[in-house]
């Protein structure tokens, strides 16, 4: 069964560096995103500061959206996807190898460049570290979630704004916790509870959403 | 393979999981619940405009909970039996049951609007702005786009089958969350402000304004139930335009 799990992970990174300019358009949008925000709001740097949570996460969680629509879309097309579906290993595994992989080339950037640009935002040290690491746990939830609604859109006209309309409801947690970890470590407060929290919420999603994915797939492949 | 039965009494409750048999079934409900729903409307207005007291710290403008505690009850409860129904219908394949989601969707994310509307309104003359970022208000303005997201994903599929099953999918993944919501918002909010403003500590209510918006909660749901039932007929007859019931003219109860 890992086996399998490897082997989803394996080639799905494969067939990402086979075209990186699709890792590279998810990563540059965030930093342009990213950078539209003093050029809009202005180089106040209290001002700065203060946004400066919100700002990067919200952009997290826009990139991480787009990124979604090409997590089932090759396989769906070329036919890979009904293969996975017929397989004797369980759809779940298959698809968290696949959520596994899609994270490790868009959400992972994200995590590594997400602190250089929160330096365009006059962040202190300790915070960088908190962004870095609350990127590191939420982006996975955001990942996972935006999975279902990526197998749910599959192939439907309009996809890319549907999708947005049913997977940001969902991100609002992550969202409040993770700026809020950052908030907070800004404040010269502990983030340790924020961090957990997002931690609890990996585990949940980790935990349940391979189901609720795996469902979705079949009803859309059907 | 024998049908599935559950008889309660000596009716065959399944009977009715049939679009076939339930349509005259809900056609004879409708005008008992939509003249329940406007007689106890009726009469919660009374109450609520007439009889009840002038609250001696809002004035006049308390008036609106009238309105808008009913309909942020209804929004609340419609989505969780929205996703009860698509629930039902994953696990044991009925195709009504799906249709009875999708024609509570829409009375839900009337109510939501509603209560969002009323609750600016009488946030202007009471907190002198028409939005706070309350824990409360955040939550039902997320709810409002759960509902939204449930109805534009039913919208774009054009296959009914797997409309109702992707919908009943988001439905529960949506139930799932709204408690994660709520405390992630509410705990936000404690965090960013302190209590200015506080929906939850109300002062104690008069007996008749107690009454009025009891009558007004049991006319939301009787219009709920009214409206939904009238929606599910007409999915009825749309999704069974090619049985023979339908095309023989046979849909008057």
């Amino acid at each position: 069964m890992l086996a399998v799990l490897r082997t989803v992970i394996h080639r799905d990174l494969l067939l990402a560096l086979r075209r990186r300019a699709d890792v590279a358009t998810v990563l540059l949008f965030f930093v342009i995103v990213v950078t539209l925000f003093p050029l809009g709001v202005g180089p106040e740097p209290n001002l700065l500061r203060a946004i400066a949570p919100g700002v990067i996460w919200v952009a997290a969680l826009l990139s991480c959206m787009l990124a979604l629509a090409r997590l089932f879309a090759a396989d769906f097309a070329d036919g890979s996807l009904e293969q996975m579906l017929l397989s004797r290993t369980p759809l779940g595994l298959i698809v968290a190898g696949k959520v596994a992989a899609h994270w490790l080339v868009s959400g992972l950037p994200l995590v590594v460049v997400g602190p250089v640009l929160a330096l365009q935002f006059d962040l202190n040290q300790s915070a960088l570290g908190v962004l870095a690491l609350s990127l590191l746990i939420g982006t996975p939830v955001l990942s996972l979630i935006g999975a279902i609604g990526a197998a749910l859109t599959l192939g439907l006209r309009g996809g890319g704004v549907l999708l947005a309309l049913l997977v940001l409801p969902l991100y609002v947690p992550v969202l409040i916790i993770g700026a809020g970890a950052l908030d907070a470590a800004a404040g010269g407060l502990s983030a340790l509870p924020h961090l957990l929290l997002l931690a609890a919420l990996l585990v949940l999603a980790a935990a349940f959403t391979p189901w609720a994915i795996a469902a979705s797939l079949r009803i859309s492949a059907e | 393979m024998s049908q599935p039965t559950l008889v309660i009494g000596s009716i065959n409750w399944f009977r009715y999981a049939s679009p076939q048999s339930f349509y005259p079934l809900a056609g004879a409900m409708i005008p008992w619940f939509a003249w329940a729903a406007a007689v106890l409307c009726a009469a919660g207005l009374y109450v609520g405009f007439l009889v009840a007291p002038t609250d001696h710290q809002q004035g006049e403008s308390y008036r609106i909970i009238f309105i808008h505690v009913p309909a942020a009850w209804m929004s609340m409860f419609i989505y969780l039996v929205m996703a009860f129904w698509a629930g039902v219908g994953l696990v044991f394949n009925t195709r009504l049951s799906h249709m009875m989601a999708t024609a509570l969707a829409p009375t839900g994310a009337l109510f939501t609007f509603v209560a969002l509307w009323s609750g600016s309104l009488w946030g202007k003359p009471t907190w002198g702005t028409w939005w706070v970022w309350d824990a409360r208000l955040t939550s039902e303005l997320i709810l409002l786009f759960l509902y939204f997201g449930f109805m534009a994903l039913q919208a774009a599929i054009d296959e009914p089958r797997r409309a109702d099953r992707a919908g009943a999918v988001l439905a529960l993944v949506g139930v799932v969350n709204i408690p994660i919501i709520y405390f992630s918002v509410q705990w936000w909010n404690t965090l960013h402000q302190g209590a200015s403003v506080s929906v939850t500590s109300a002062p104690t209510m008069a007996a008749t304004m107690l009454t009025g918006m009891l009558l007004m909660a049991l006319a939301a749901w009787m219009y709920s139930i009214a409206a939904s039932l009238h929606r599910v007929r007409s999915i009825i007859l749309e999704r069974e335009r090619g049985a023979d019931w339908v095309a023989q003219g046979r849909v008057r109860p």
